[in-house]
């Protein structure tokens, strides 16, 4: 079984070799990954202290945040400027070169181990369900919480929160039920939790 | 098959991917002796290139020569100038690159054998190459502004190269009374780091604005614009009184005679086009050309820069050379550090392609360039690149600068993002 499945997945490995090739203008993933790195760190690790890691997340949220990006619908400083110069197929290229790298949660972020207990306990109830393992999984095609860089996180939260960032229905459901239940002062346990796994 | 899920196929044709193009590698390796990159010049452009190579191809062997064994980047240098900042922070070394097996050598080199493809050093060594990569930065046309040469720089600093020249500049300042006067003399186009001049005032007003108000800068510009024009104009009203009788900042364009002429450094004056300024510090940076190497192995053109093919940054006078960073006419690439790092990427995987007698891949190519205009208000410039017909161009509709209108939130993350922006370049470049 196993050796079938790797056997008809180099087969389409080459069937897509071969179609990349046949479409010359198109840089290669690796190529477009690189052009993001100076910013988001070598194969899309963060050093930090703001900037977001890429690795790990999975290809289909990339390519969903990078079209918010660029239409708007997501606000940012600079990320919509540079997002408005690739083309769909090439998101996609470098979203999968991404998502194929290992994520390194931040290193050296500080937090209060009071307010991550209590962050927790709000992840769980509120959050689980779709940023699943603590908030370390991309599986659900949603963001990588856990060691994500904390004032990207804060960033984010606050933009949808103000209604200047696209939010899903279930994300925004379960946000105001979180910020009526705990107000400010949960999304900051939140981020304390985010911060305080390594 | 039922729990064959799309996304563990995606997995498991990521492995297959990467399995087929080890293979690929190491097959051409097999064909005979090592292949032979010598990189000149160790700065953005250069280990980066050094580093992506044998990421790219760990059968290339790669060797580095580079005189320094510390490097201090000029990015992120103004706000050693303002005080924010300790030289510490901006001085990389390259143990780094000696970890993923680059050959660092310390010297000087002294010439490169386009024909016998050999690099020399002053040390007396050889280095034989299949492709070389000459990434020596800028050079000063010392000729331009009469008094000014390398040897009054070190009492008038260019700071233009970051370390003991940006100390100097620091400790001058530090020392300065409150009431004194700061010149700084921006260079004609085209030059380094288009907006770094003008990053550079913003930093010393922001020192002297907290330390000694009383303090001026004059600005004598050769030219009309720069970059970030707008957003540094209204920064400078915004936070240093710009446009007002008691603005900390003048600046003097070109056309109402900022072009500087000739300096005095005993007298500590200088003759502009118009008028003569007296000043108690003094910041030339001087008009620009492509590093002496560039020159001395022919590579330059008559203006003082190399001109490369776009596709793999091969010198259109010799072949086998590579020349990225500030020396090569990338344009519309700037000549900024993102700019180097970008270059040397694709510069790195045409030479892996064409060693193994493949083709050039398709470029793609970034720029990002933040300013801090003062404590919580950075501004940046970004843009896109593509490769097209013969010839790297912007792609439409990318990039951009900052708003124009001021959101203090925005700027204050855009200062953020500067400062992870210098942590994750220097990482990718030395780490």
């Amino acid at each position: 079984m196993k050796r079938k499945l790797a056997l008809s997945a180099a087969l389409i490995a080459s069937g897509f070799a071969f179609s990349t090739s046949a479409m010359a203008e198109m840089p290669s993933a690796t190529m477009l990954a690189y052009t993001c790195v100076g910013c988001h760190g070598t194969n899309g690790n963060s050093q930090g202290p703001a900037t977001p890691s890429l690795a790990g997340s999975s290809k289909d949220y990339i390519v969903e945040i990078m079209d918010y990006y660029a239409s708007g619908e997501r606000a940012s400083t600079i990320m919509g400027r540079i997002a408005k110069g690739y083309t769909k197929e090439e998101i996609e290229a470098m979203a999968e070169f991404f998502s194929k790298q290992k994520f390194v949660p931040a290193k050296g972020q500080k937090f209060d181990a009071k307010l991550a207990k209590k962050g927790a306990k709000l992840h769980d109830k509120y959050c689980e369900k779709c940023h699943e393992d603590g908030g370390t999984s991309s599986e659900d095609d949603t963001g990588i919480l856990a060691g994500q860089w904390s004032p990207y996180l804060k960033y984010t939260l606050a933009d949808m929160m103000a209604g200047k960032s696209h939010m899903s229905k279930k994300m925004k459901k379960k946000l105001n039920k979180l910020h009526k239940k705990a107000g400010d002062a949960g999304i900051e346990q939140l981020l304390h939790y985010y911060a305080s796994k390594k | 098959m039922s729990n064959f899920t799309r996304r563990k196929f995606l997995k498991v044709t990521g492995v297959a991917a990467a399995a087929s193009s080890a293979l690929a590698f190491s097959s051409f390796a097999i064909g005979g002796a090592k292949k032979k990159v010598v990189i000149v010049g160790g700065g953005i452009g250069g280990a980066t290139a050094a580093k992506y190579l044998r990421m790219m191809d760990n059968s290339i062997e790669v060797t580095l020569i580079e005189a320094n064994k510390d490097y201090y980047t000029c990015f992120m240098s103004n706000e050693v100038l303002g005080g924010d900042r300790s030289i510490d922070t901006i001085r990389f070394g390259y143990t780094g690159l000696s970890g993923h097996g680059v050959k660092v050598v310390h010297d000087w080199v002294s010439g490169i054998d386009a024909g016998k493809r050999v690099v020399t050093t002053k040390g007396g060594k050889s280095f034989p190459y299949d492709r070389c990569i000459v990434s020596p930065g800028v050079d000063f046309k010392w000729d331009t502004i009469e008094g000014y040469d390398a040897e009054v720089a070190k009492k008038i600093p260019h700071a233009w190269k970051a370390g003991s020249q940006t100390a100097t500049l620091r400790k001058q300042l530090e020392a300065m009374r409150d009431g004194g006067t700061v010149l700084i003399a921006p260079p004609p186009n085209p030059f380094r780091c288009p907006p770094g001049p003008y990053e550079l005032a913003s930093q010393i007003a922001h020192y002297l604005k907290n330390n000694k108000p009383k303090s001026k800068i004059i600005i004598l510009d050769p030219k009309d614009k720069f970059s970030k024009f707008g957003l540094f104009m209204d920064g400078w009203k915004r936070h240093y009184g710009y446009g007002t009788d008691n603005s900390m900042i003048t600046w003097v364009s070109g056309a109402d005679g900022g072009a500087l002429e000739s300096v005095d450094a005993k007298n500590m004056t200088v003759q502009a086009a118009v008028e003569e300024f007296k000043a108690d510090v003094i910041n030339i940076i001087p008009a620009q050309k492509a590093g002496k190497i560039a020159f001395d192995a022919g590579l330059t053109n008559d203006k003082g820069w190399c001109p490369v093919d776009g596709k793999t940054f091969e010198s259109t006078v010799h072949k086998n050379i590579h020349v990225i960073g500030d020396s090569a006419i990338a344009s519309p690439l700037p000549k900024s550090g993102y700019a180097a790092n970008s270059e040397a990427k694709v510069c790195a995987a045409a030479i892996v392609a064409l060693l193994s007698g493949g083709k050039a891949p398709q470029p793609s190519y970034v720029n990002t360039c933040y300013s801090i205009i003062a404590p919580g208000d950075g501004i940046s410039v970004a843009m896109v690149y593509a490769y097209k017909d013969g010839k790297i161009i912007k792609v439409k509709g990318s990039g951009g600068l900052t708003p124009s209108e001021f959101d203090p939130e925005m700027r204050a993350r855009e200062v953020q993002y500067a400062h992870s922006w210098f942590k994750n370049i220097t990482a990718d470049v030395f780490g």
